[in-house]
């Protein structure tokens, strides 16, 4: 079933055209991944589908995005929006509170004050994101003293926390050892039956090992979109074979 | 749809509609589920319009009573209890800012040196130096002035004189002086050293013919903020400079600067209309140095920029 | 060469000499401020000066209480607080957070213009406007507490301003945007992630506030009414540490004017004590990072 339709979509940073005339549709629970080298605008991409590009001065988008059917740039109101589509940032962003406070923060902000909900909320997010038996004790400690890869996978429980369709992830383990990203990695595929995941990554292993559709981003252009099998065996375009066989990037 | 999105692909020129622009409309619909959020972004709006009601009003009131009485009996020459003119306190102000700047710029310029090119970083005593100009800085006025009073006007035994005001003042602006000019050391780029030692010049040389002339608008900056206390200081002054009437004839006269002036005005309670003119004399000088500062300051960025 | 090398030393040994100049300045301040005004509270004693509730220099015997200027000092600084800090963090807030850019260059130079204007201006407009304000809507004779407390509310604004806005600026974007991708709002977002990051610098703007509002001078002096009193209601007088010593001291000699310079060491150390809080704060907010 289809999750995310981009249709036409152009995006500018001032005079910069840094997405030119994107085609892509995404499939649920699946994890698609963009792939391309820096500054191709895939995670310019990723930042449209939730609307965090509102921030940037000077962003501008043409064309036209769709989450089930209807248009994310109409009058959906972008908190709930956001609500429905969940983010990891690259570098872990933990609040200066406690681990409870991160994840709580999500459900207390579309109005949950129930103590007890809250609890179950906690452990619940914890659990899917695999990290509730190492901070189960620390429940009250600030969440800045967690190690890297803790740090990322608390993140992940707290955008799980709000119950999200989709999650998107921009480059979340380019900053952890191979350890942790081997546990995020583990917890991307365990999560997709309940969630459709986008991801950004520049690691082209990872993309391979656990995404299911692969598109690659050159200079702003979708240069290709397909089956990530397809994409890695067998690619369609010439710049896509010279990106994964390593010759640029 | 596809036409249009390859239209604008071609002519970049022309205006793009953009999808992405958050309507009113879209940020009603937001606030209509979440109306605290409305609230709150009310009452922070009004908190700053409440700050520049402060000042509009203040400024506006003061001009409005004050220039229909800038008379030119205000600026007489000659100070007499019925045109109580500013004249003299103006100059007698000129005179001071330039006695506690003398004293205070060398000061305040060679301990920004000190602290920016020879200090080591994490060095014990500059970490003193630091904490006392911090504490010179957040030192009252009167207490400044207490102080001048004993120590230069009753120990040193200057009497209420220009030098006691002076010194005074100097001190209390000397912690400005000192930020400012540190600041302003720090944001010259150390290629500018590095190029002039490579040139075997020695470090003494290098400040002076290097450094200082590319910090000089920040130094400045700093030096006439400092130029606005003066001129704006009152309660340092009373028991220092003391209050005399005429002009400050020489460094052991007393006189009584702008600010003073003003406040013996107030204090009287007999010329209230002068004293509304006296403010917008003030006033109006204090903003002048002020918006300068800032303008110099302004400039330095621009270059940096 | 050993000319020049001489001259080096020379000159780095003279801005060292400037350097310490500041060291000299508080020692000396200290020194004189203690050495005239600790032996008047051992001639009154030390209780009866700082405890004593009546202060009547002229009258024979004399007495020399400030416990009531003490305690007016605290209740001006505190109804300054309650004026100035609400609405000088939601504006700081709101110029780090919500200005729109062309509204900023405006607004931002107007709370510095703020800083800029004397505080014998602020006293001559308290007294002119605000005094009669007062007296004919809340009833007394306007020189007042709340006289005083709003305008030094006034007066502190652009110091909380200022230092508020670049706490609330140096806060990772990161929280923000963490906060915003969970779907709050963005007054939700600044208030609940970024303000509370902010909270030890914006402290550090408030302690920095109270030390000019304790320390205020001129105003003070021509709104507040000067009676050697605890108020009793936000409309009756009060006279400050600093009122005091410059409304006597023009006349007083002897005791008395050894009073009035230890009035001084006791808001001296009052400020002192404001100047270290400030400085334990920046080092722990330096801390953790």
């Amino acid at each position: 079933m289809e999750k995310f339709a981009i249709d036409n979509m152009n995006l500018y940073y001032g005079k910069f055209h840094a997405l030119k005339n994107v085609n892509l549709h995404m499939e649920q629970n699946k994890i698609t991944a963009f792939i391309g080298p820096s500054g191709c605008g895939k995670s310019t991409l990723l930042k449209s589908l939730n609307r965090m590009n509102d921030l940037v001065e000077g962003c501008k988008i043409t064309g036209e995005i769709k989450l089930d059917g209807e248009d994310i740039y109409g009058n959906m109101d972008v908190n709930i929006l956001r609500k429905r589509v969940g983010m990891v940032f690259q570098k872990a962003n933990p609040f200066p509170m406690s681990v409870y406070d991160n994840i709580a923060f999500g459900p207390r902000t579309h109005g949950i004050k129930n103590k007890k909900e809250l609890d179950r909320i906690v452990e619940e997010s914890l659990r899917d994101a695999a990290i509730w038996d190492e901070l189960k004790d620390r429940l009250k400690k600030s969440a800045l003293g967690l190690s890297g890869g803790q740090q990322q996978r608390l993140c992940i429980a707290r955008a799980l926390a709000i119950k999200p369709e989709v999650l998107l992830m921009d480059e979340a383990t380019s900053a952890l050892d191979p350890i942790s990203t081997g546990k995020i990695e583990e917890l991307c595929l365990k999560l997709k039956d309940n969630y459709t995941i986008i991801m950004v990554t520049h690691n082209m292993q990872q993309a391979l090992r656990i995404s299911d559709n692969t598109a690659f981003f050159l200079l702003g252009e979708m240069v290709e979109y397909n089956s990530t099998d397809a994409i890695f065996s067998a690619p369609q375009d010439k710049r896509t074979e010279e990106y994964i066989t390593g010759r640029f990037g | 749809m596809a036409d249009k999105s390859i239209k604008t692909d071609m002519n970049d020129e022309k205006e793009i509609r953009a999808i992405n622009k958050v309507s009113f409309k879209q940020r009603m619909i937001s606030y209509k589920r979440k109306p605290l959020s409305l609230l709150m972004l009310i009452i922070v709006a009004a908190a700053a319009a409440i700050s520049a009601a402060a000042l509009i009003f203040i400024m506006v009131y003061v001009l409005i009573r004050g220039i229909p009485n800038l008379t030119p009996d205000l600026f007489a020459l000659n100070y007499n209890s019925d045109n109580v003119s500013c004249m003299p306190s103006i100059i007698n102000t000129v005179v001071l800012t330039l006695f506690t700047l003398i004293i205070a710029v060398p000061f305040g310029v060679g301990a920004a040196i000190y602290l920016a090119e020879y200090a080591k970083k994490g060095n014990r005593l500059v970490k003193i130096i630091r904490t006392m100009a911090e504490t010179l800085a957040g030192i009252p006025s009167i207490v400044y002035g207490l102080f001048g009073m004993l120590f230069f006007v009753y120990a040193l035994n200057w009497g209420y004189s220009l030098l006691a005001g002076a010194f005074t003042l100097a001190i209390m602006v000397l912690p400005t002086i000192m930020r400012t000019t540190e600041e302003a050391l720090i944001t010259v780029p150390d290629s500018y050293r590095e190029g002039s030692y490579g040139l075997g010049a020695g470090k003494l040389r290098t400040i002076i013919r290097i450094i200082l002339p590319s910090a000089m608008p920040g130094i400045l900056a700093g030096v006439i903020l400092a130029v606005g206390r003066i001129v704006g200081e009152t309660a340092a002054l009373i028991y220092t400079y003391g209050s005399a009437t005429g002009y400050a004839a020489n460094p052991l006269s007393s006189g009584r600067s702008l600010a003073v002036h003003m406040y013996v005005l107030t204090n009287e309670g007999l010329h209230t209309n002068q004293a509304w003119g006296t403010a917008v004399v003030l006033l109006v000088l204090v903003f002048g140095i002020n918006t300068l500062s800032a303008f110099i300051a302004k400039k330095l960025g621009n270059k940096k920029g | 060469m050993r000319l020049s090398r001489f001259r080096e030393r020379a000159m780095q040994g003279v801005f060292f000499l400037t350097a310490i100049t500041s060291i000299a300045a508080v020692v000396i301040i200290c020194i004189f401020l203690f050495c005239n005004g600790v032996p008047a509270m051992a001639e009154i004693g030390f209780f009866d000066f700082v405890g004593g509730q009546k202060w009547a220099p002229t009258n024979v015997p004399a007495s020399y209480g400030i416990f009531n200027m003490i305690i007016a000092s605290i209740y001006v600084t505190a109804g300054a607080i309650v004026i100035g800090v609400p609405i000088g963090i939601l504006t700081a807030v709101f110029l780090a957070r919500f200005c729109p850019a062309p509204l900023y260059k405006i607004l931002k130079p107007a709370t510095e213009l703020l800083a800029g204007i004397p505080s014998i201006v602020y006293g001559f407009f308290g007294l002119m406007v605000i005094v009669p304000f007062i007296r004919e809507n809340f009833g007394g004779n306007g020189s007042s507490w709340l006289a005083a407390s709003i305008v030094l509310g006034i007066m502190i604004l652009p110091t909380i301003i200022g230092v508020s806005e670049s706490a609330i600026r140096a806060v990772p974007e990161s929280y923000y945007e963490g906060a915003l991708a969970l779907g709050a709002t963005k007054e939700r977002s600044v208030f609940k992630t970024i303000l509370p990051a902010s909270k030890s610098g914006v402290l550090a703007g408030v302690v920095l506030g109270i030390g000019r509002a304790l320390g205020e001078t001129m105003a003070v002096v021509l709104i507040a009414g000067n009676q050697v009193q605890i108020p009793n209601a936000l409309t009756d007088g009060l006279r400050t540490l600093t009122a005091n010593i410059v409304l006597e001291m023009g006349y007083s000699t002897g005791l008395h004017r050894q009073a009035l310079i230890a009035t001084g060491v006791v808001l001296f150390v009052f400020i002192l004590l404001i100047t270290l809080s400030m400085q334990a704060i920046k080092s722990r907010s330096e801390k953790n990072g």
